[in-house]
């Protein structure tokens, strides 16, 4: 059989904390380049699924393949956007000094950053607009700010799959816009997007594929085929509000996913 | 005159070799605590370090028993103690800090229990404590050097990687750091550096200097590697000005140190203060 391999597959993947399983058994296959967006009602592990995806979660059993091979046998293909909570603010760090974080990986142990790198955090600064702040410490900054420089470091990493968990909770319209170009710049370099988010709208409309989740996958497919009633009512359940004329709401918001709260 | 009052002043304790070595000492002891104290003041180890410092008693009190080195006894009870936190700490049964608590209670008491033993009771313990800055020899004072620049060498090889890990683990995750490993070896250098600090300001009061400094540079600065080096020279600075302190005003030193310490502390703290 031959096909070009997915940038990222699922397979049977059973995902959770110490005896506790939180995500059973799911599969689902991305292609190259996709923008998916991960969508499902608080506490259906969509931090999970990230966390097991930049290896911080072992497997209880399934498989994860990138471009057909093991999680971990890539080194720094998959970055990782965390939510703004996860981050030690008052942590002594500019914000060139973080972006400069997504340099490592290609670094090498023992090497200092060179001239290349520090053109790559440059660059990256620039087109996330926060080119003006890199002297400042992180815990100056408006929480807008704070995720377009995290943003910054993930696309001075170079991935080949960017995570983002819930990037479009509680932010400006400025971030978010940064945030949707720069989804736009990495389609160009055939990156992929996985990304969780609780705005309906914005999945359906921006997206290549929605991953329907709810402790197990309820859907996966382009937004037309998923984002239908009866997907819908089976994983939010009785936060789902039809109203007579078809449209659909999800009577939920969001507060952070509990599930990754207990390691 | 006056001005050779003043060298006069400086100079005098350094006529003695003991004084000579104990300043040394001392300073040495203040840059390296400061380092390390800069991962225990922003990783939140502050519990840790003095747990570490109590634990490593009962090493001291066996190599005095037998009459061993006793920097290599508490080389030895470190190694323990780093690798005994480490699998405490990993997600086990017990929250952190009660299994920290535990061990170090035994640790401490094990210690006092072997030292009781000795006829010099009182002084040994006061010595072991409150650490004994006078009686470093030039043994010791080597042991101290060689393993204060390995200290400083493995921290300045591994600034990304102890950056990284204390900063953002899942950044460690993604970038296949193995970040176990890195943390049992942060362990391990704090564990040295507290064995080492126990010459000059004992085990009562290493985690004082290993907190201190750090926290008054942790609100002069605002990069990790300024904030070393601020802690360092706020660390050597302390060591210095605490043992001309000791000697003129006949007081322990470790006290005048970590005292000294203290008092820079407060000062960039009124100063941050004034200033916001």
């Amino acid at each position: 059989m031959t096909h070009t391999p997915h940038r990222l597959e699922v397979i049977n993947a059973s995902i959770g904390y110490g005896e506790r399983i939180v995500l059973r058994d799911i599969s689902f296959q991305v292609p190259h380049g996709a923008r998916v967006a991960v969508v499902g009602p608080n506490g259906a592990g969509k931090s999970t699924l990230f966390k097991a995806l930049v290896g911080l979660l072992p497997m209880k059993s399934g498989r994860i393949l990138i471009h057909g091979l093991e999680l971990g046998l890539h080194k720094d293909c998959v970055a990782y956007v965390p939510q703004r909570e996860e981050v030690d603010w008052k942590f002594p760090v500019t914000v060139t000094d973080v972006v400069m974080m997504g340099r490592y990986g290609k670094l090498g142990w023992f090497k200092r950053p060179s001239r290349e790198d520090r053109a790559a955090v440059r660059e990256s600064l620039e087109q996330m607009g926060v080119a003006p702040l890199e002297k400042k410490s992180i815990g100056e900054l408006s929480g807008g700010q704070q995720q377009r420089v995290f943003l910054a470091r993930a696309l001075s990493q170079e991935p080949h799959i960017l995570l983002m968990d819930e990037p479009f909770t509680g932010v400006d319209v400025t971030t978010q816009d940064a945030t949707l170009n720069l989804l736009d710049t990495l389609r160009e370099r055939q990156v992929t997007a996985i990304i969780s988010t609780h705005d309906l709208n914005l999945a359906s409309n921006r997206f290549d594929f929605i991953l329907l989740l709810n402790k197990r996958v309820v859907a996966f497919g382009q937004p037309g085929e998923v984002m239908r009633q009866e997907n819908l009512s089976r994983a939010f359940g009785n936060s789902l509000l039809v109203m007579g004329n078809g449209a659909m709401l999800v009577d939920e918001c969001c507060p952070p996913d509990e599930e990754e709260r207990h390691d | 005159m006056k001005r050779n009052g003043m060298i006069d002043w400086l100079l005098g304790p350094l006529t003695y070799g003991f004084m000579q070595r104990g300043l040394a000492a001392s300073v040495m002891v203040g840059i390296l605590c400061a380092v390390m104290g800069t991962y225990v003041v922003l990783r939140g180890m502050a519990f840790l370090g003095d747990a570490m410092s109590h634990a490593i008693l009962p090493g001291i009190a066996i190599a005095y028993i037998f009459r061993g080195n006793l920097l290599i006894g508490a080389i030895v009870a470190a190694g323990v103690v780093a690798v005994g936190v480490g699998l405490f700490s990993r997600k086990g049964n017990l929250k952190e800090d009660t299994a920290i608590g535990i061990l170090f209670a035994a640790a401490l008491s094990l210690g006092v229990a072997l030292i009781s033993t000795m006829q010099t009771f009182a002084v040994d313990l006061s010595h072991i404590l409150f650490g004994n800055v006078l009686g470093v020899s030039t043994g010791d004072l080597w042991l101290t050097a060689v393993l204060g620049a390995g200290i400083l060498i493995t921290v300045g090889l591994l600034y990304k990687q102890f950056l990284v890990i204390s900063f953002d683990p899942v950044l460690a995750a993604t970038l296949r750091l193995p970040a176990e490993l890195l943390r049992y070896l942060m362990l391990l250098l704090l564990a040295l550096t507290v064995v080492v600090s126990l010459q000059t300001v004992g085990v009562g009061l290493s985690s004082a200097m290993l907190v201190t400094p750090a926290a008054t540079a942790y609100l002069l600065t605002r990069r990790l590697f300024p904030m070393m080096l601020v802690s360092a020279l706020i660390g050597a600075l302390s060591s210095v000005v605490g043992l001309y302190l000791s000697y003129y005003l006949n007081i322990v030193s470790g006290a005048a140190i970590v005292l000294t310490a203290t008092m820079l502390f407060l000062i960039a703290f009124l100063w941050k203060r004034l200033k916001t």
